[in-house]
């Protein structure tokens, strides 16, 4: 990890140690947890999307099963929350491998309509056999880690977070590595990637799982942060708003996910002012930064600081 | 001498075209084979089917004794076999270095969960990666643009380090396709020197594909020609150049 990076995911660390006492609105708190559940999965998805470029349009689908399957084995079979995230990982990675080995073979849009065409698919289960089908099930147990109880939203806050921060430093050891070089060349060409031995399906299924894995622990912490589950959370519109943050933070940054993450979530809340208009603007907003910022917020101001040194 | 690629009866076409028709060919350890053919002969084609991006539909492709007609191109770099394209290929968003770099891979695969915890063997073994990489570029004379993006370099310092970055894979068998295309006088001339750098120094036979026949007539050890796919001489440069098989193809025939 360079000296940039370490340096900036400290400060970033100090800022969410003091941020919920500063804060102390527990509203806030709460938007943020979300923001953090959030920019789990887009962190899954840049390494996919960003790096790897193969896109995604089924995250919802990963992102459900970790928060169905944990949420289920917790209140039905009563097994630990931590264990039961852990299986609903499992699962979900198991699904990836399913899904990624007929359809990596696919490119660009094809591959971004079999992920698509998952997705719904595990909406329509979840509404289907999912417990309480549409209208959802609660009573999910919440947290504990070591017999000590997480039900505070700070507490939460604190947890959630720590797990971002730590799939970001997981992130960075991997696109700062030769695999993450390895990534990047298959992105930038695949025939040339080939010739130099590198086993291209191979990659891909991995760098898939490993979105899903991301999906996965994000379900599970939501499931047992919300406390009750319905299918419309997972649905194909969730999908795309992780394209959007990805995109909008900038697709090759894995800073770029956190805050896509934070705008994206935090976005409907500030418009809130705007009444029964706040859908129209937020429309507004998000194509016009699609428009003007292609290539995303963070690689942008990066950029500027560059200049302006 | 021995044998390192063994084409036997290589059939190709695409649709109704019949792009290669029963190509035969030996090419031997140590040598500079070139492959040259008027347009639209199938030279790009068969270096294709060789390194596996095309496959083909009937004949066999031995390397270094072994059957790898049907293995995926990954399998045959493995097996020692580099190449770099007509159409230039290097990673673009990365930097030389990157590019020569990843090229290491290929030998020094930790898998990617070694990657994802960063354990201390994957640092060690980046760095010795690294000063690696910078030996190669010294070695085709690129280390002065090592931190430039590719897509930033000319044409010629990019296949020139398509080269670099195929060296990194320990070929035994490195194929060139159109090296010299798009470069001017000097250029060609010191990738002329370097192609014979690579056989003398390292060993590595080379099959290109090439255009500019003063290269090819200066470089290679042994010509094979190409004319609608088919092989119609092989040789070397003096015998070539008087076959009048291949002026045909070349210049048409008198009336």
């Amino acid at each position: 990890m360079g000296k940039a990076n370490l340096i900036s995911l400290l400060f970033f660390a100090l800022a969410l140690f003091f941020f919920p006492i500063t804060v102390k609105d527990s509203y806030i708190i709460t938007i943020s947890i979300f923001a953090g559940i959030n920019a789990l999965v887009a962190l899954g998805l840049t390494i996919l999307m960003g790096y790897a470029g193969q896109i995604s349009l089924g995250q919802a689908g990963f992102y459900g099963v970790g928060a169905y399957v944990s949420a289920i084995l917790s209140l039905y079979a009563g097994i630990p929350v931590v264990f039961s995230i852990a299986i609903a990982v499992l699962a979900a990675s198991l699904l990836a491998v399913i899904l990624a080995i007929p359809s990596l073979r696919l490119k660009g849009h094809y591959l971004a309509v079999a992920t698509l065409g998952f997705g719904e698919i595990i909406h329509i289960l979840l509404n289907e056999w999912g417990p309480g089908g549409p209208s959802g099930f609660g009573d999910i147990p919440t947290f504990s880690i070591l017999g000590y109880q997480i039900s505070s939203t700070n507490d939460y806050f604190y947890l959630t977070w720590l797990v971002v921060v730590i799939g970001m430093i997981l992130s960075q050891n991997l696109i700062n590595s030769m695999g993450g070089k390895t990534l990047k060349a298959i992105h930038d060409s695949e025939t040339a990637s080939l010739c130099i031995g590198i086993n291209v399906s191979q990659i891909k299924i991995k760098v898939f799982i490993l979105s899903a894995i991301f999906a996965a622990v994000a379900g599970g912490l939501y499931a047992h942060f919300v406390t009750f589950l319905s299918p419309s959370t997972f649905s194909l519109f969730y999908s795309i708003l992780v394209v959007l943050m990805v995109v909008l933070g900038g697709m090759r940054s894995l800073w770029g996910a956190i805050v896509g993450a934070l705008i994206i979530t935090f976005l409907p809340e500030v418009l809130r002012g705007f009444k029964e208009y706040d859908v129209l603007v937020y429309g507004v907003i998000l194509t016009l930064s699609l428009l003007f910022l292609r290539k995303g917020i963070v690689p942008i101001v990066c950029d500027m600081v560059k200049k302006w040194r | 001498m021995e044998i390192i690629l063994q084409l036997k009866g290589i059939h190709k076409s695409f649709g109704g075209l019949k792009t290669l028709t029963d190509v035969n060919m030996t090419v031997k350890k140590g040598e500079i084979h070139a492959l040259i053919g008027p347009n639209g002969a199938g030279k790009t084609t068969l270096l294709n089917i060789i390194s596996g991006i095309e496959s083909l539909d009937k004949g066999t492709i031995f390397f270094k004794g072994q059957d790898i007609s049907r293995f995926p191109p990954y399998k045959r770099a493995i097996l020692g076999m580099g190449r770099t394209f007509q159409h230039v290929e290097v990673f673009g968003e990365m930097t030389v270095k990157e590019n020569v770099m990843v090229g290491f891979y290929l030998r020094k695969n930790r898998g990617f969960v070694s990657y994802i915890f960063s354990l201390p063997e994957v640092k060690k073994e980046e760095k010795d990666i690294e000063k690696k990489s910078l030996e190669i570029l010294d070695y085709i004379a690129l280390s002065h643009k090592k931190d430039f993006l590719a897509k930033n370099l000319t044409i010629g310092e990019q296949r020139i380090l398509e080269i670099g970055r195929a060296l990194a894979t320990t070929p035994e068998l490195l194929l060139l396709d159109e090296p010299a295309a798009g470069l001017n006088i000097r250029e060609t001339k010191t990738l002329g020197q370097l192609i014979r750098k690579i056989r003398d120094e390292r060993g590595i036979t080379v099959l290109v594909v090439e255009h500019d026949m003063e290269l090819i007539m200066k470089i290679s050890d042994i010509i094979t020609v190409l004319n609608f796919g088919c092989v119609i001489a092989e040789g070397g440069p003096l015998e070539i150049q008087k076959n009048s098989e291949v002026i045909k193809a070349y210049l048409g025939e008198e009336d």
